[in-house]
């Protein structure tokens, strides 16, 4: 049902998640800092660098067309569409009703697509290099999601993200041994698709090793402050939706404000566990190599179907 | 009806042998993807410790004593001596090298889950029959015994293949503990001591082969004519 407040809170959510998306960025490399031993930078940093790159003067290539100048605001715009999808404080979004999970992944291929168009556009071998790797990943990465998202599916019998949510939420403790190895799979599948170690270096550059950020090395000025703010915001969903999925107590379901700041308050306490979590999953583990990420995105694969078999045998009366 | 109610809200004991058997299906997927032997003789081990806790809560569950001697064996067996037997064995045979597959991992993986599917489905008419308290593992004990045996198949080197006969033992056992409670104790005290002297000829029969053959590669079996 739409109601005024439902409105209010859909956008009061998204502006919520377009603006903290790059402090969640920042808290994890701070994080990462502090356990390599090293001296962290300023939580903020994303920030400015944002700040910095949107007064600087955007340098197109020759022979760009206009795909590579639209890229980043699609890019942008699908990963707002996602943040909206995902329900991170109330379940009763308007949104809801017109986009469940699948269509969710189908806005992360979209925007993946347009990416590894745009990489290509220019003709460099660096950004088909990158393209090619990303659209690899991207489709190792997907069928294993989409197995997580239909094992929750069947455990709450809809497709629509905020009654899976509500449903988990109001559900007694009872162990699910399907909801773990999904939750496991879907670590994974977050690895890789956020372009994190051990599948891809976020602090990498001018290296063979790097996915994601060959993608990026065409594009300066302001088109790289979206593509950088895209990528935070796509951490961001994906960290909330893992939340929302798997741990999704403190949820508010009604309209009342109260129960949001409550929501809120647990939000950001796990999201800042999340992020420390993330930071000792890049220090313990080496970044690996390409070929192996096949290896590493199948066990993801056969972890999740795992867990919707176990699913079916044992947890269906 | 009370039958009912058990079946929509299952008792704290019975998730938890869930959680076990999954975690041990996870272990016997993780066997058939290892590439080290010691690795894998360290999996195996964990695989008995889940199987011993598993029998030891069936048995605290349903109160059977005789199931906290079968953990006891279990224990003593599978977690202690054989592991042991089997690190003392590859340092003296040297053999600390990457297992060889016949088959590619990932294919192998593929054939698993295919494996799993089919087991649930054989596995689901037999546990409606069964009364007990952990019936609905039966179809991931059948599992695990087809996943080992699929290991010993896909493998070329002796050792993972014995390997492969002891976790297929390990699903024996738990199927027939989540099945009928548990085999006769003369059954079970047999096939323990089976398996032990097994091991132990086995043992010898590895260094015969590889005095023989200058290698562990069964393949070197297949011929019974000298060139």
């Amino acid at each position: 049902m739409t109601t005024l407040s439902g409105i209010v809170l859909q956008f009061f959510e998204l502006l919520l998640a377009v603006l903290v998306a790059p402090l969640l960025t920042g808290w994890v490399n701070v994080c990462r800092a502090w356990m390599q031993n090293r001296s962290a930078p300023p939580v903020l940093t994303p920030y400015r660098v944002l700040l910095k790159l949107f007064t600087k003067e955007p340098v197109l290539a020759y022979n760009a067309s206009s795909l590579f100048r639209i890229t980043p605001y699609i890019l942008f715009g699908c990963m707002c569409l996602a943040a909206a999808i995902v329900p991170t404080l109330n379940i009763n979004l308007p949104i809801n009703a017109a986009a469940d999970a699948i269509a969710l992944v189908g806005v992360f291929a979209l925007a993946r697509v347009f990416m590894a168009l745009a990489a290509m556009d220019i003709g460099t071998a660096f950004g088909t290099l990158g393209a090619r790797r990303e659209m690899m990943i991207g489709f190792l990465a997907e069928p294993a999601l989409l197995i997580v998202l239909f094992t929750s599916s069947l455990i709450s019998n809809t497709t629509s993200l905020s009654s899976i949510v509500g449903q988990m939420a109001r559900m007694d403790l009872v162990i699910y041994p399907s909801l773990a190895f999904a939750g496991v799979a879907y670590t994974m599948v977050s690895l890789a698709e956020n372009a994190r170690i051990p599948v891809d270096n976020p602090a990498t550059h001018l290296e063979l090793t790097m996915i994601h950020e060959a993608m990026l090395l065409e594009y300066s000025g302001r088109h790289l402050a979206l593509m950088e703010w895209a990528a935070s915001l796509k951490l961001f969903t994906y960290s909330c939706m893992g939340i929302a999925l798997f741990v999704p107590f403190g949820i508010s379901d009604g309209d009342s404000w109260a129960g949001v700041l409550v929501a809120l308050t647990a939000l950001a306490f796990k999201l800042a566990l999340g992020g420390s979590l993330l930071a000792l999953i890049e220090t313990m583990s080496a970044k690996m190599r390409i070929f192996r990420a096949p290896e590493f995105l199948g066990t993801a694969f056969i972890l999740a179907v795992l867990a919707m078999l176990i699913h079916l045998l044992l947890e269906t009366p | 009806m009370s039958s009912t109610q058990a079946l929509l809200a299952p008792s704290l004991p019975s998730q938890l042998i869930n959680l076990l058997a999954a975690v041990m299906l996870l272990i016997a997927f993780a066997m058939l993807a290892q590439r080290r032997v010691l690795t894998l003789i360290n999996l195996f081990a964990v695989q008995g410790l889940i199987l011993t806790a598993s029998t030891l809560l069936v048995a605290w569950t349903t109160s059977q004593p005789h199931l906290y001697w079968s953990a006891l064996i279990t224990l003593v067996l599978k977690v202690l001596v054989l592991p042991l037997i089997l690190h003392r064995l590859i340092r003296k045979l040297n053999v600390k090298w990457d297992v060889e597959t016949l088959i590619k991992i990932p294919t192998t993986m593929i054939v698993g889950i295919v494996l799993v599917i089919l087991s649930f489905n054989l596995a689901l008419p037999i546990s409606a029959l069964s009364g007990t308290v952990a019936r609905g593992t039966l179809g991931i004990a059948i599992a695990i015994v087809l996943l080992a045996f699929l290991m010993m198949i896909t493998r070329s080197k002796a050792v993972p293949q014995v390997i492969g006969f002891l976790a297929m033992e390990n699903g024996l056992f738990f199927a027939a503990t989540s099945a009928t409670y548990g085999m006769p104790m003369v059954v079970e005290l047999g096939i323990a001591l089976d398996v032990l002297i097994g091991m132990v000829i086995l043992g010898v029969f590895f260094f015969q082969i590889r005095e023989r053959f200058d290698s562990l590669d069964i393949r070197h079996l297949e011929k019974l004519k000298e060139d």
